[in-house]
């Protein structure tokens, strides 16, 4: 089972400039939650810092609150554990270009220093199989490197690579944003089946994609978090006019 | 005319829209000269490259034989013998210089690419392009004062310190270059799986980089394994067989250098012999672990 | 506040093509399968082995600074300023004069630079402006070629086949032509200063090109097209459009083969002829300083001659490293936030 995520006073910078002023966010387990907003709105930077990836960039750092679960995010764990239990994808597909297939799955367990092979098989084909990427690829696991397959069947192998570390939370930043329609689609449903195992966040600039997959909706604007509530609250009834303006295509 | 320069065809439509004077006789002899030049240079460069080859292998070829890889040099005036010693004494050098450098170079690359992307960071890539550029006979000097001065005899240790100095700077740098040709976003997947930062930075940054880097690395070995000037009074040379790696040591190069400054043809015979093997050795080298590198990346593909 | 008149996003657009439901198998989730806590350690050690690395590259140039610096000591007090100025070289007498190799050294140097620099301009001109591209790759490989063959080689065949040659061909030519000047005369020995600055052309050529070349590159196509829309031919393009702008670059790339020049020791070693004098003419024999070190070195007895040799060692060091920061900072200039590589 998913955990859920609760964000207190959350405050990013990058050097100088400051990302994200004074998030507060309760996200539901076992649901989906989208984030919208126009470019450079702060969005892809929270994700970010959910799993502490933004530390990763030179000069970044952020202030304030994150539990997953039971865990403090930015109080006393390391953020390797933490990313053990949040899962991501990201943008662009991004396999391990020299493993094949089956090495790219097992490398999350495999680098961690998980041995027993069987395990690590049966692991691989359940997480392809989640990704409904198994029928595709199982007679080139071994052969095929992960970075031969299409831009839809790489991004699923990277679904499928975070789902073998049995994640409780996977985070996802515009995860489509790079494929054509049918594998757009594909994920989509893919999202729709995963989040009743996971608690997924998946940020897009699709706001048909957020409306189908997510029962939350995050709007961002400059850094702030404008409006979150039940998706179609959102996009029927929003309470703040800068969301109004937002998804009715006035801005942005 | 110019149309005449290829790859810009948009100038075609430009030069007939404009009405261009006719281009005068001698400005056309002028262009066409200096292309003769250019021409004439490429020739001259390229005629010493033809010459050297042409004459290692003419006049190696024919002295290269068995006794000449399997026996070590006969007494002064003496025609036969080899230079067996030689060509071992260069592979333990190289080695010792190898196991020192290669390792030191690959992490002041790896600090240069992952942590030093900062002003501590623009010292060190300074200070390597600035080792690059020391004479090499000067390293040889330093391994001097620090390794044969304190052991008080030479050695093949010395003589692969001073070696693995000058594989260093080159190896960093490259290394440097080949981690940064590796996108962020792989470093990222693999912190998302919850990998740590140094399993990231070997299993998969400095894997993906791997056929880049061993490239570095070859070049780096190229560099030095016939370098001769800091051998000189570091591994000093040695007409018999050595084992032990804290005593005087043949190499290769240094064979052929004294050999070339001596006064007999059979040793001038030998010192050709003598370059071609360290020429093929050489681009042996490169290549074998070209190929191997190759093969190992299409293996993972 | 909100308006209805405004047009909502609907909800039941179009969707993507949908997998059938079927083939989806969602497997429930196991217990976490990496337990226990994540050590910090590793990742620490890890990354202060690498800064130490770093540390040791920095640490090997104070090394060689002090080595030379503690080694020369005893020179530097004997002598001062003198023995830059000295042309006396007697290790029996313990008389150190650096001059005659400062001015070997130099003299070789800035002649096989005279040699090279147009050869290796002209080369990369050709390469980058004039030749078919099918010969592009094939001919730069082949001048990188150069670069690898060791420094001993070259000196092995200057000794057995350029020397001969110069002696019996280019020598009593250059004598008959241009004796008058003073620069070409006496015996013809063919080993001398003319003989180490030509070997030292053919070293320096694939490093002056290889740069040049770059530079070239990184010329926009734009100033070429400037040029020749103003109804220049090709050459007047390349003179104007090409190598005004990259001039820069070139001289940093002059400067940095100037740089190897002064260091390079077999080869020149081997046909220089080795006498400590200052001769007007290029054929006589001289010295320079990588060549006093390499023959003389080990075989130094005494502790001043050795530390008179280590001086030398020093201001050849230190002379490199000024021309190759100047070479460096010169390149740069020119190539600074432009991509090196796949320019028009």
């Amino acid at each position: 089972m998913g955990v859920g995520i609760t964000v207190e006073q959350l405050n990013a910078y990058y050097g100088k400039t400051q990302a994200l002023f004074d998030i507060n966010l309760n996200v539901l387990a076992n649901h989906a939650t989208a984030l919208i907003g126009p470019s450079g709105c702060g969005k892809s930077t929270f994700i970010r810092c959910l799993n502490r990836m933004h530390e990763t960039i030179p000069d970044a750092r952020v202030e304030g609150k994150v539990r997953i679960g039971d865990l403090a995010v930015y109080n006393g764990t390391s953020a390797t554990q933490l990313r053990r239990r949040v899962g991501m994808v990201f943008q662009k597909p991004n396999p391990f270009p020299t493993m094949s297939i089956y090495d790219n799955v097992a490398a999350g367990l495999k680098l961690n220093g998980f041995r027993n092979r069987k395990q690590l098989d049966e692991i691989v084909e359940k997480s392809l199989h989640s990704s409904a990427l198994w029928d595709e690829v199982k007679d080139s696991l071994h052969k095929k490197s992960g970075a031969s397959l299409s831009g839809g069947q790489q991004q699923r192998l990277c679904i499928a690579r975070a789902l073998s570390v049995q994640p409780e939370v996977l985070l996802m930043d515009e995860p489509c944003s790079a494929l054509d329609p049918i594998s757009t689609g594909k994920i989509e449903d893919l999202i729709f089946q995963l989040k009743e195992q996971y608690t997924i966040v998946i940020v897009t600039h699709n706001m048909q994609q957020a409306a189908r997959v997510a029962e939350f909706t995050g709007f961002f604007l400059l850094g702030k978090m404008i409006e979150f509530d039940k998706t179609e609250k959102v996009f029927t009834n929003p309470s703040d006019k800068r969301t109004e303006d937002y998804v009715t295509g006035r801005f942005g | 005319m110019a149309s005449r320069r290829k790859g810009l065809p948009e100038m075609t439509t430009t030069s007939t829209a404009i009405v261009i004077p006719p281009i005068s006789l001698w400005r056309r002899i002028v262009d066409r000269a200096m292309t003769g030049v250019a021409v004439l240079t490429v020739i001259l460069v390229l005629l010493p490259l033809g010459a050297i080859f042409a004459y290692l292998i003419y006049k190696g070829i024919g002295s290269i034989n068995l006794a000449f890889l399997t026996q070590t040099p006969k007494p002064v005036g003496e025609p036969g013998g080899g230079m067996a010693n030689a060509i071992l004494g260069s592979a333990t050098i190289l080695a010792i210089a190898s196991l020192m450098g290669v390792p030191l170079g690959i992490g002041a690359g790896i600090y240069l690419a992952e942590y030093g992307r900062n002003r501590y960071g623009d010292i060190v890539r300074f200070v390597s392009d600035v080792l690059n550029g020391v004479p090499s006979i000067v390293i040889g000097i330093v391994a001097y004062a620090i390794v044969v001065l304190r052991q008080k005899h030479f050695s093949a240790l010395a003589g692969g310190v001073a070696l693995a100095i000058m594989m260093v700077p080159t190896i960093a740098r490259t290394t440097e270059q080949m981690l940064l040709l590796v996108p962020q976003a792989i470093r990222e997947a693999a912190y998302g799986l919850g990998v740590s930062r140094w399993r990231t930075t070997l299993s998969i940054t400095l894997r993906t980089a791997t056929s880049g880097v061993i490239t570095g690395v070859m070049l780096a070995f190229a560099r030095v394994a016939g370098e001769t000037a800091p051998l000189l009074f570091t591994a000093f040379g040695n007409q018999f067989w050595n084992w032990k790696l804290d005593q005087p040591t043949a190499a290769l190069s240094l064979q052929i250098y004294t050999y070339a400054l001596s006064p007999f043809d059979d040793w001038h015979r030998q010192a050709w012999a003598g370059s071609l093997v360290l020429i093929v050795l050489i681009v042996g080298a490169v290549s074998a672990v070209r190929i191997a590198v190759r093969r190992g990346t299409l293996a993972g593909a | 506040m909100s308006n209805q008149a405004l047009p909502r996003p609907r909800f039941n657009a179009p969707e993507p093509e949908r997998a059938s439901k079927a083939t989806l198998k969602i497997e429930s989730r196991t217990a976490p399968l990496l337990q226990g806590k994540v050590s910090e350690i590793p990742d620490a050690v890890f990354g202060w082995a690498m800064r130490l690395c770093g540390i040791a590259v920095v640490a090997l140039l104070g090394l060689i600074v002090y080595e030379l610096m503690v080694g020369s000591q005893l020179s530097w007090h004997a002598f001062g300023w003198k023995f830059f100025g000295g042309q006396d070289w007697n290790p029996v007498e313990e008389q150190f004069g650096a001059l005659p190799f400062i001015y070997g050294t130099l003299v070789s140097s800035l002649l096989s630079l005279v040699i090279a620099v147009p050869l290796s301009v002209g080369v990369s001109v050709f390469i980058t402006e004039m030749c078919p591209v099918a010969l592009r790759g094939p001919l730069s490989f082949t001048t990188e070629l150069l670069a690898a063959i060791p420094s001993v080689i070259y000196g092995l065949w200057a000794m057995f086949i350029m020397v001969p040659l110069l002696r019996t061909y280019v020598q009593p030519f250059l004598a008959k032509t241009l004796g008058w000047t003073g620069l070409f005369s006496g015996p013809p020995y063919g080993i001398g200063m003319l003989a180490a600055g030509v070997i030292l052309a053919i070293m320096i050529i694939p490093i002056i090109s290889s740069i040049t070349r770059e530079v070239l590159t990184v010329v926009p196509q734009h100033q070429r097209e400037a040029v020749l829309a103003l109804g220049a031919t090709r050459w007047e393009m390349i003179r104007m459009g090409v190598l005004r702008n990259a001039r820069a670059g070139i001289v940093g790339a002059v400067i940095l083969g100037l740089g190897r020049a002064l260091g390079e020791t077999m080869a020149v070693t081997m046909v220089i002829g080795n006498r400590a004098e200052i001769a007007k003419s290029l054929f006589a024999p001289g010295y320079t300083m990588a060549s006093v070190l390499a023959n003389e070195f080990s075989e130094a007895t005494g502790d001043v001659y050795l530390s008179a040799l280590i001086e030398i060692g020093l201001a050849l060091f230190l002379v490199t490293i000024v021309v190759n920061a100047m070479a460096r900072l010169l390149v740069w200039s020119v190539t600074r936030g432009q991509p090196t590589k796949g320019v028009a």
